[in-house]
């Protein structure tokens, strides 16, 4: 077995350990930690299917991770206090589908627009229908603008309670394997192929009969869907949802896990996410310009390490 | 004999350059037709646009039997036309059999299959190393793509428009670049190629194109001052003035 999958199954052994033991040592804290580390890396292997092995520089992913946390929300909130009948609920099983339908519809429509254009005005426009969506929510007073708006009550599911940390964080470990395994499955079809084949000179795929467009926007509508998925699993994990999660900065965040841990790699994304959590803990104690280093950090990758992290580990071992 | 391709009144300007020039040319099936003629001639222009990635101005392109001027690119494709590039046009970041595959792959039905692994297909993989041996690369075939000299390059462009099995192939100065060996070898497989399939041949080495070409048609300005055998083009006036001479 090469080192990087060696690497994938300590950190898939670990994350899966862990949580557990911090709870018997009592220490709940870790366990919240790896929680929004997990969600974030789900977050970000949707946008590694676009961003890795599409090529496509999507600035605006955090929108459809809000509109998922929103998706959990706004139902829970008419539930609680009347009114949009249509969608009050606190089932889960309504409001996780809703979040991923809205999410994809919602990729559906921008990425139809988007990929119509290409390079650095592929960009802008992923990021200002973000932050369409981002002022789309901070004009509705009712779901508290920019104030945000609290979810009372968590997803209602058969089986697991929501409310208990370790059941929380476990749902969520078990859709990031889940995820992770529909993205690399994706990368390596005949579909992946085509995708990956796009990012790499497109005028060719389309000289050898392929609808390249078609191709971009289905991974464009699944990966949309999957961040949809991240966000409900965010809104039930912070129980709390405001416009600021859909802030361009949060897409860049996104990117910046994506590129640090390694682009078109199955793990880079989780890795990226859990440097980028760890950074944030520890420099958040001591500057609030904890940005800095972070950016600093990135820009050392994309200068001296081409691949990111994985990119790192596979070539100490495997010359790939 | 009826015509695969038929170019009817085409014209493409760039700003002030005509770089197609009212071309009327047939092409008939199963034959192998070069084109000749100076730099900046409008020959890789002519070629984009039959193959749909540029639109040409006025005129008609018809494709066995059927207009294909506003089709897209690659509904063209689907209809078995394939082009190679002047410039080399590979994915740099798969290997040598991944680019061959995906073009097997491209007639192999939609790829709109998201679960098994491409590379355990055995009947695409196994197509494209047949077409990787045709050209005399079947060692090469797990190398990395930007691993392979520029006229290996060349030859995966041909194992390219040979495996998407294209009934027209227009092949764009596929002997750019390759040494006198190199160039033997493409012409002994342009000769093999000969006779099943209609191929446009661009072309600046004259020696290839006399030895291969059944028709030949000048291109100058933009404009084709002539068509004809490769014998009345040899000893055409016009063409010896305007392209044969600058030599
Ligand atoms: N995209 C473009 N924009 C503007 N001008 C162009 C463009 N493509 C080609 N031209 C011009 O059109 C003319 C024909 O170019 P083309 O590349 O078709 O020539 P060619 O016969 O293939 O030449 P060569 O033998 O050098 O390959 C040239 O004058 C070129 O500068
Ligand atoms: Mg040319």
């Amino acid at each position: 077995m090469a080192l990087r999958h060696w690497i994938t199954l300590a950190v898939l052994v670990l994350l899966a350990v862990m949580p557990p033991v911090f709870i018997w040592m009592g220490n709940p804290f870790y366990v919240d930690l790896a929680t929004r580390l997990v969600i974030l890396g789900i977050a970000a292997t949707s946008l590694n299917l676009i961003l890795g092995y599409g090529g496509l520089i999507s600035f605006g992913h955090a929108a459809f991770v809000g509109i998922g946390a929103y998706a959990v929300g706004i139902p829970a909130y008419h539930m609680l206090y009347g009114g949009g009948e249509a969608v009050a609920s606190f089932n889960g099983m309504f409001q996780i589908p809703l979040a991923v339908a809205v999410s994809a519809l919602f990729a559906l429509i921008t990425g139809a627009i988007c990929l119509r254009t290409k390079g650095v005005y592929f960009i802008m426009i992923t990021m200002a229908f973000a932050q369409m969506v981002y002022y789309f929510f901070i004009s509705i007073e009712e779901y508290g603008a920019d104030d945000g708006l609290v979810i009372d009550m968590r997803s209602q599911l058969p089986f697991i309670e929501l409310d208990e940390p370790l059941q929380l964080y476990f749902f969520c470990y078990a859709s990031l394997i889940a995820a992770l395994l529909i993205v690399r499955t994706i990368a390596n079809s005949r579909f992946g192929m085509v995708l990956q084949g796009a990012k790499g000179n497109n005028e060719r795929m389309v000289t050898l009969g392929y609808n390249t467009y078609l191709y971009k926007l289905t991974a464009y509508v699944i990966s949309g869907a999957m961040a949809g998925y991240a966000g409900a699993l965010l809104g039930n994990f912070t129980t709390f949802i405001s416009p600021e999660m859909m802030d361009w900065s949060r897409s860049g965040e996104l990117m910046f896990m994506v590129i640090l841990g390694g682009a078109a790699t199955t793990l880079g994304p989780l890795m990226g996410s859990a440097v980028f959590i760890i950074i944030e803990e520890v420099l958040s104690n001591y500057t609030i310009y904890w940005h800095l280093p972070f950016g600093l950090m990135l820009i050392a990758v994309v200068l001296f390490a081409r691949g990111g992290l994985m990119g790192v580990i596979g070539r100490g071992r495997d010359g790939k | 004999m009826s015509a695969e391709l038929e170019i009817s009144g085409l014209n493409k300007s760039f700003g002030g350059i005509k770089a197609t020039d009212d071309i009327n040319l047939a092409v008939t099936a199963n034959e192998l037709h070069a084109i000749i003629g100076p730099n900046g001639a409008g020959k890789t222009t002519l070629i984009s646009q039959l193959i749909g990635s540029l639109r040409p101005d006025t005129g008609r392109i018809v494709f066995r039997g059927r207009d294909i001027t506003r089709m897209p690119a690659h509904a063209r494709a689907r209809l078995g036309i394939t082009r190679s590039f002047q410039i080399t046009s590979l994915v740099m970041e798969m290997s040598v059999l991944d680019n061959v595959a995906l073009a097997v792959q491209a007639r192999d039905g939609h790829s709109f299959r998201f679960l098994r692994p491409a590379r355990a297909v055995a009947h695409i993989r196994e197509a494209a190393r047949g077409y990787l041996e045709q050209v005399g690369l079947g060692p090469r075939a797990d190398a990395p793509t930007v691993a392979l000299s520029h006229g290996e390059h060349r030859l995966m462009e041909i194992a390219i428009a040979l495996a998407s099995e294209a009934g027209l192939m227009l092949l764009d100065e596929p002997m750019a670049g390759l040494g006198p060996e190199e160039s033997a070898l493409m012409v002994a497989l342009l000769k093999q190629l000969k006779g099943s399939r209609t191929i446009l041949l661009i072309e600046h080495d004259m020696d290839a194109v006399f030895a291969l070409a059944d028709r030949i048609s000048v291109l100058v300005y933009g404009h084709v001052i002539a068509t004809g055998m490769p014998d009345e083009i040899r000893f055409n006036h016009d063409v010896r003035h305007a392209y044969l001479g600058e030599e």
